[in-house]
């Protein structure tokens, strides 16, 4: 049988280094010694190692689900800035647990300060107005539509369905032969008449503008 | 969602790994603690040089809350010093904040004795405003660098507790400051005097659980 994975060494262990450890614990060991030299494949491969048992570990101490990350992400940058507070004697896993629970704590801390600033209030959120919003800019849009409109309106009876169908509705030249029983060849022919006829115009309207 | 997962610590796994720099894993905080210690000792020296020796030993030896005043601020500051390594480290127990206390315990009880005999025995000296300024600033102007050695040493490690490190670390350099003190007491058996050095010591533990945990704090959330 397979020890488990995450074994869970008793709090002494921390200071007998010589205490039976688990083969894990002592292969992560191994890892961690070697990050502490630059190898970074074996840091990688350690920190990957990690995360399952830091979200347990958070898990545990009642960090809510959409907090867990956080105590995560914490836990590994702890663990990257203290690297060199690692003794490789001495056992990872005890030291990880110790920091993971510590900045499982300081989420949980840090989740209620906010709660305890947040309110849930849904209506107010809903009525509540966004300045962010451009009036002007609705208006604007509306009147370059109306003018594409009635850029379109002048365009012969072949092109303007084209456009329309092409363009403004976006079907594909399938989609749109079929709707309207032309050929491919004649929508395409239409559309780029259309174009370059709308083109000029807005040529000729931004030389007036 | 548990890929979206994955993916935010994958990215953040993949920028420590490429950042890795090799690290020369710290001595055990004893050690580190004994480096610092071995500072003030050679402080000391330097100070002695300067110090009438025969004076400092008579007016030491002359009562017995005058030395166990100076065996317990000399105590503070070497278990203060081991604790504030200890807590530097961010898998210890906080309960290392408590090494100190029964030394800061000895001398605050050998300092009370002290100003409690100057009340009863008529014609101790009581030291006047202008000495106890010397007195102040004496501590205070030696903490200064002894604290800055002491958080540049403790910030190679990585605490968790940022506020108590340096609240150990700040007692650390107090207690020492006022033991070197005795090289330079101005007077006989300065009995009151005493006291003003613990406002002195309380003076630094505070300015340096303001600033040392500023220096040392690190929680990134």
């Amino acid at each position: 049988m397979r020890p488990p994975a995450w074994h869970w060494v008793p709090a002494n262990a921390m200071d007998n280094p010589s205490q039976a450890r688990s083969e894990a614990d002592v292969r992560r060991s191994a890892l961690m010694a070697d990050a502490q030299r630059g190898d970074r494949a074996a840091y990688e491969k350690l920190l990957r190692d990690c995360v399952p048992f830091i979200a347990s570990i958070a898990r545990r101490r009642g960090v809510p689900a959409d907090r867990s990350d956080d105590a995560v992400q914490e836990t590994l940058l702890t663990i990257h800035r203290a690297r060199a507070t690692y003794d490789p004697r001495r056992s990872f896993d005890a030291w990880l647990r110790v920091i993971a629970e510590r900045r499982a704590v300081d989420v949980l801390r840090q989740a209620h300060r906010h709660g305890a600033r947040e309110l849930h209030a849904p209506l107010a959120y809903e009525g509540h107005a966004d300045e962010s919003v451009d009036l002007a800019a609705g208006i604007e849009r509306d009147e370059k539509a109306g003018w594409v409109q009635s850029a379109v309106a002048e365009l012969s009876e072949r092109q303007r369905e084209a456009v329309r169908h092409l363009m403004l509705e976006e079907r594909s030249l399938d989609d749109a032969a079929a709707l309207t029983g032309r050929s491919k060849g004649s929508l395409k022919v239409n559309l780029h008449r259309a174009l370059k006829a709308l083109r000029l115009k807005i040529d000729r309207g931004a030389d007036n503008g | 969602m548990a890929d979206a997962h994955d993916h935010l610590h994958d990215r953040l796994i993949g920028a420590l790994s490429a950042n890795l720099q090799p690290v020369r894993p710290l001595r055990s905080p004893a050690l580190r603690a004994l480096a610092w210690l071995a500072l003030v000792v050679v402080i000391a020296g330097a100070l002695a040089m300067f110090a009438n020796l025969a004076a400092m030993w008579d007016r030491v030896t002359a009562t017995p809350d005058m030395w166990l005043a100076v065996i317990g601020s000399a105590a503070t500051a070497a278990t203060a010093a081991i604790a504030a390594f200890e807590l530097s480290m961010p898998d210890r127990s906080r309960a290392w904040a408590l090494l100190p206390l029964p030394a800061f315990a000895l001398w605050l009880g050998a300092s009370g004795l002290g100003c409690l005999r100057a009340y009863v025995l008529p014609g101790t000296h009581v030291a006047t405003m202008g000495e106890t300024r010397d007195c102040l600033i004496f501590i205070v102007g030696l903490s200064v660098p002894l604290s800055a050695a002491l958080i540049f040493m403790l910030r190679r490690a990585y605490s968790l507790a940022p506020a108590l490190t340096a609240t150990m670390a700040g007692l650390a350099s107090a207690a020492a400051a006022a033991t070197l003190l005795n090289f330079f007491h101005p007077y006989d058996a300065a009995a009151t005097d005493l006291a003003v050095h613990l406002v002195a010591v309380a003076i630094v533990v505070l300015a340096l659980r303001l600033i040392g945990s500023r220096a040392l704090g690190n929680f990134s959330a």
